[in-house]
This record gives C-alpha cells, sequence and structure tokens, in this order.
C-alpha cells in the first residue's frame, strides 16, 4: 500500500492526523458511480428513441466491445499485465451463449430470464478458462506472457474446427434470441431493443469495474504493475492479484463476446481471430491504457472506423474488386499505423491527450482552481 | 516404422525452418531485447516480394535472392524507422508496436495482393525418393537441410570468428562500453535487425510451398511454432533455438501424423505452457536467480 501512496504526487496534500491523503472528490465512491451509471443509462435511453434503427445497432455493437475493452485496459493499464489472448475469451463467451440459447430453445423454454442466465453463464465459463490462463500467466512476464496469450488467441478458434461435433466448424452456430417483450408494444424496434439489453449489461459492468479500480484491489492491481518487489513487501500477494486482474478481465471479456453473439445472432471462428484480438488491444492503447474512458474511446473506433472507410471507398470511383481489398483491409492498416504514432508519440492515448487538455484550460483560470 | 520414418525425416524438415526462424527471433532478442511480433508479418512481405519478382521474370532464384534481399531491408528499415524510436521502459511498448507493424504489415498486403491463397511454388519436387522400399526424404528436404545448415553455420561463424559479429556481440551485451570503445552501437542493432529479419524471410521462403501458399496470415501459426521453439531453447541462446526448432518440428509431425492435423495447434499451445511453466527460462538454460 505505501508503494502507491509514495507515487502519489505530492500535490495531494496530507492530512495532519491520519497521514492519509485528502480525496479532493467528496461523498461516497460507489454513490457517484451510480449517479453517473444512471445518467449514463437515461442517456443510451433518450438516444435510443431519437436515432435510427442502424445506429443504434452500433451503438449496441460499442457497448459490447466496451465491456471487453474496459476489461483489458483493467488488467494491461492497471496491472501491467500484455494479454492478447482476449479475442479467444471473447470467443469463450460467445460460444457459451450459443450452446446455451440453443439449448433452452430446443427444450421449448421461453421467458425473460433466460438470456440473463446465458449470460452469467458465460461470464462463468470464461472465468474459468481466464483462471487457468491467468495462473500460467501470473508465472510470466513481458514478452513471455505476449507470446502464451498470442498462442491462445490463435489456437482457440482453431478449437472450434477441430471439435466441429459441438461447435459446428468453420459454419459457427446460430444463436436464438427472443423478441422484444410484448409489454413494450407489438412494433418496438428490435435494434432498439438490443441497445438496451447490451447497454444494460455494460453501464452493470462498468460500475462494478469502475468500483473495482477505486477498491482496495485497485490499488493493489496498480502497486503490483509498479514495482512488484515494493509490492510484495508491502504485504501483498503478487501472483494472487495477478491471477484475479486477469479473472476479472476475462470475465468482462467473455460478457462482451457473449453479447456481440446475441447481437449479430451467430457465431463463428472468423469473428474471433488474432485480428480481433490486436484490434481490441489497439483500442484500449489507442483510447488511454488504464483509464475506463479510454476503453470508451477505443470502443467508438473500432465501430466507427471501418464505418468511415466504407463511406470513404463509395466515394472514390474504384473497381469493385478493389474496393472490396481497401473495405477490409484499409481499417486494419489505419489501425496498425495509429497503434505505432500513438505509441510513439502519445503513450497516454486520447484520453491522455483530453486530460492534459483539460488540465492545460483549467490552468488557465486560476481563480477557478481554490 | 515406415511411417515413423517418414514423420521423422519430414518433422525435422519442417523443424529445421522453425529453427530458422526461431533463430531470427532468437537474434533480434539478443540485440535489442525485443521479441519481434512483426517477424510472421515482414517475412510474408518478403516472400510476397518474391512472388512478384518469380511471376514477372520466370525465374524462382532470382525471386529466392530477391526476398532475402527485401528481409534485409525490411528488417534494416523496421528498426531505423519505428523501432529506434520506442522507449523500451516498458516492456509491453516494443511488443505493442510490432503488433501495430503486423496490422499495418498485413493489411498492406491485403491491399495490395489481395487475401486469396497464391500458389508458392517449390524449386524441387516433394514427392519423397525411397531407399530400401522406405519412402524418406524428397529432394525439397534436402534443399532445405542444406540451406538451413548453411545459414546456421554461417551465422555461427560470424558471431563467433568475425570482427563484425563480435562487435555485435560487444554492442548487444554492453552496449554503453562498447560505444566507448568506438563500437558504432546503433549500426549493430540495425544490422542485427536485418540479419534476423532476412532470416526470417528465407524461412518462409522455405516453409510456405509446404503449407498452404502464400497469403497475408500465412505465417501466424509458424510464428507461434518458432516462438515456442525459442522458448524451448532459452531464448537467449542460438543453439538452443536450433534444438528447439528440431524438437518442435518433430513434435507437430508425430501430433499431425498420429492424432490428427487439426490437433497440432492445441499442441504447440501445451508445449509452450509445458516448458514456461516447468521451465521458465528454456530446456537449455542454467539456473539463474529468479526476479521477484
Amino acid at each position: 500500500m505505501s508503494a502507491t501512496r509514495a507515487a502519489l504526487p505530492p500535490k495531494e496534500q496530507l492530512d495532519e492526523q491520519g497521514g492519509r491523503p485528502v480525496d479532493r472528490r467528496h461523498g461516497s465512491t460507489l454513490l457517484r458511480h451510480l449517479a453517473v451509471v444512471l445518467a449514463a443509462g437515461l442517456l443510451l435511453v433518450a438516444v435510443s428513441y431519437s436515432v435510427e434503427p442502424f445506429r443504434n445497432f452500433q451503438l449496441a455493437t460499442v457497448a459490447a466491445y466496451l465491456c471487453a475493452t474496459a476489461g483489458l485496459t483493467v488488467l494491461t493499464g492497471l496491472n501491467g499485465q500484455l494479454s492478447l489472448g482476449h479475442g479467444a475469451l471473447m470467443a469463450t463467451g460467445a460460444y457459451t451463449v450459443a450452446l446455451c440459447q440453443t439449448a433452452f430453445a430446443d427444450r421449448g423454454m421461453t421467458g425473460g430470464w433466460l438470456l440473463p442466465l446465458s449470460l452469467a453463464a458465460a461470464i462463468v465459463s470464461t472465468v474459468a478458462v481466464g483462471a487457468v490462463v491467468g495462473v500460467a500467466a501470473a508465472r510470466l512476464r513481458g514478452p513471455y506472457l505476449a507470446g502464451v496469450t498470442l498462442a491462445v488467441a490463435v489456437v482457440v478458434p482453431a478449437l472450434a474446427v477441430t471439435f466441429d461435433g459441438v461447435f459446428n466448424g468453420e459454419q459457427g452456430l446460430s444463436v436464438p434470441v427472443e423478441p422484444p417483450p410484448l409489454s413494450l408494444g407489438p412494433y418496438f424496434p428490435y435494434e432498439r431493443w438490443q441497445l438496451w439489453v447490451t447497454g444494460a449489461a455494460t453501464l452493470l459492468a462498468l460500475l462494478l469495474l469502475a468500483n473495482l479500480i477505486r477498491s482496495r484491489y485497485g490499488r493493489t492491481f496498480r502497486a503490483v504493475r509498479d514495482d512488484e518487489v515494493a509490492a510484495r513487501l508491502a504485504g501483498i500477494h503478487v501472483a494472487r492479484t495477478q491471477v484475479l486482474a486477469f479473472v476479472v478481465s476475462a470475465a468482462t471479456a467473455g460478457l462482451g463476446g457473449a453479447l456481440l453473439a446475441v447481437l449479430a445472432q451467430s457465431v463463428s471462428p472468423g469473428a474471433f481471430s488474432l485480428t480481433l484480438s490486436l484490434f481490441l488491444l489497439m483500442a484500449v492503447v489507442i483510447g488511454g491504457l488504464g483509464r475506463l474512458t479510454g476503453a470508451l474511446w477505443g470502443a467508438v473506433l473500432l465501430v466507427a472506423l471501418p464505418d468511415l472507410t466504407h463511406s470513404v471507398t463509395e466515394m472514390l470511383t474504384l473497381s469493385p474488386a478493389v474496393a472490396q481489398r481497401l473495405e477490409g483491409n484499409l481499417p486494419l492498416a489505419i489501425f496498425g499505423l495509429t497503434l505505432i504514432v500513438v505509441m510513439i508519440a502519445a503513450p497516454g492515448g486520447v484520453q491522455g491527450l483530453l486530460s492534459r487538455l483539460g488540465r492545460a484550460l483549467l490552468a488557465r483560470r486560476p481563480t477557478r482552481r481554490s | 516404422m515406415d511411417r515413423f520414418v517418414f514423420l521423422t525425416v519430414d518433422g525435422l524438415s519442417r523443424g529445421a525452418v522453425y529453427a530458422a526462424f526461431a533463430l531470427a527471433l532468437v537474434l533480434i532478442w539478443r540485440a535489442a531485447r525485443v521479441v519481434n511480433f512483426a517477424q510472421g508479418a515482414m517475412a510474408v512481405a518478403a516472400a510476397y516480394v518474391a512472388y512478384t519478382v518469380s511471376t514477372a521474370t520466370g525465374s524462382y532464384w532470382l525471386g529466392f535472392v530477391v526476398a532475402i534481399v527485401a528481409g534485409l531491408l525490411l528488417g534494416a528499415l523496421v528498426d531505423r524507422a519505428v523501432m529506434r524510436h520506442v522507449d523500451h521502459a516498458s516492456p509491453l511498448n516494443p511488443v505493442i508496436v510490432a503488433l501495430g507493424l503486423v496490422l499495418l504489415i498485413q493489411a498492406v498486403l491485403g491491399m495490395v495482393y489481395g487475401s486469396e491463397f497464391r500458389p508458392a511454388e517449390a524449386p524441387f519436387s516433394r514427392s519423397a525418393l525411397t531407399v530400401g522400399g522406405v519412402a524418406v526424404l524428397s529432394p525439397y528436404d534436402l534443399f532445405v537441410f542444406a540451406t538451413i545448415g548453411v545459414v546456421v553455420s554461417g551465422l555461427a561463424w560470424m558471431f563467433a570468428r568475425t570482427p563484425v559479429g563480435l562487435r555485435m556481440r560487444a554492442a548487444a551485451f554492453a552496449p554503453e562500453v562498447s560505444r566507448l570503445l568506438g563500437v558504432n552501437v546503433g549500426g549493430m542493432l540495425t544490422l542485427g535487425w536485418a540479419l534476423a529479419s532476412g532470416v526470417g524471410a528465407l524461412a518462409a521462403m522455405l516453409v510456405l510451398p509446404t503449407e498452404l501458399g502464400l497469403h497475408p496470415h500465412a505465417m501466424d501459426l509458424v510464428f507461434v511454432s518458432a516462438f515456442t521453439a525459442a522458448v524451448v531453447g532459452g531464448l537467449d541462446s542460438p543453439p538452443g533455438a536450433v534444438v528447439g526448432g528440431l524438437v518442435v518440428g518433430l513434435l507437430l509431425s508425430y501430433v499431425s501424423g498420429y492424432a490428427g492435423s487439426d490437433l497440432t495447434p492445441l499442441a504447440v499451445l501445451v508445449l509452450l505452457l509445458a516448458v514456461l511453466l516447468v521451465r521458465p527460462g528454456g530446456l537449455f538454460a542454467p539456473v539463474a536467480a529468479r526476479r521477484v
């Protein structure tokens, strides 16, 4: 604990009695986070009524990605463990949901509680996989960890082909999802319902993550990241903390994958390739490592950039073959280039730039500060 | 028994390529303390250049030479233009940048060549010669063994016997002292990247005809196997990388021969995890005190 305290900037003055830093934000952390989540939820409902169905679907996709990127940013940014295997963890969640929903549909079961049950099952199965990988990961450092998780990312989607009796090979599985409940009216748009479901699940996950980050556990995560020896001297169980971070991150990745499967109503190994894992990493790095808002920027980028390049290639007059090649690969090239440039020029990412900008603006108005 | 002999020879031939690729990883790791996750993508890029040259001129050998030259240049370029500017304070940073390179290179290849499989031709027949009724070696296997043998012994000779090799080792192990003694440390680093990337390109040229063909993602699994090979041998040891490559090649060959080729990726993952959990420093590492 003392290790993290020592690293705090001197700006946060120490309380005379307890020697503790005074938190400038007053009130309960939980209440503050609840208020933010509530506001975000209301905003989401308002938005879902005011935009067209396709935008609703896109927002829902952002929410699903946000689940995964938020978990990854906690793992990589706060705990210092790099995972290239989150695409595989998302696949685990997605396939679990597919198998559960198919099983329910085959037995003719219906009801609003089935989907949450499947999502919970997806989280449980991903937690199990994440615990296995996490226990291995806790013993590995730097490039070794990256290599193992890379292997996980390459190998796990291939398993769907190996055991095609269960997972139906490259074809994948379909995910039967029930229509919105009748109480919402007969003509309730399906995309709006999708946004509500994914939005609610993601906001819940974010609330839990935000509280975790501000809690004792979040501090131990950061302490382990900054200096393992110091953390151990301060009485933190390093390996246990790393496994915990990996499991939490895996759970959110599984939920994200499950939500994606519910949105697409199908899963196939092609959707969870190595490229997806790299995308997630890119999203959290560009957004700003270790910040939930950074994860939001990353998730938005993941959905917006392919859309943007699509409209760009449509504007240019190209032959269909060239246009198809460009459309598939241009977002990848931009992502890769941005990742390199951000890593070299602005390691704090978008959110880092924004907060630097915000601080600069605040510093201009000294009267406001005291 | 016939099958066992065949699988062993096939595994050794495949393992020789993994060994070369693992050697490329080890070269960069020793020189710059970076595991070059973009190695596979860079090697595929060189192989695509060779494909273009070969189809334009009709000569396989011209393409082969061009691939190695392209690999050398690409390695130097990646070091000078990208890796040199990365903050190495956290070991995460070079890894993340290398992954960005993977995305970028694969996307550019996809844009230029499309993402369909292109045939990768072999310069020699791949059908095995029979000795005493047992199918043993194909001329292509012999070619692979000979090429890798020449490259590995050439590198060993260079590092052990030539002034350049000595400077490169010095620059890798004690950069400050070497700089004081007049060694061009930055240049040696670039040379290391170029050499490693050239070896990687060579390995790609050798392995692609035995796989499905040329594709932007063709080396993904090869990279994972080669990384496993490098880890099996210990990331710091070039002889270990060669042995590790042969071990991984044999294992994959037996698994795909006796249990089904679908299981080879899983076998790689299991081997990698087993080695890292039991002997994280590789099979040949001396016992060392572990940092917390």
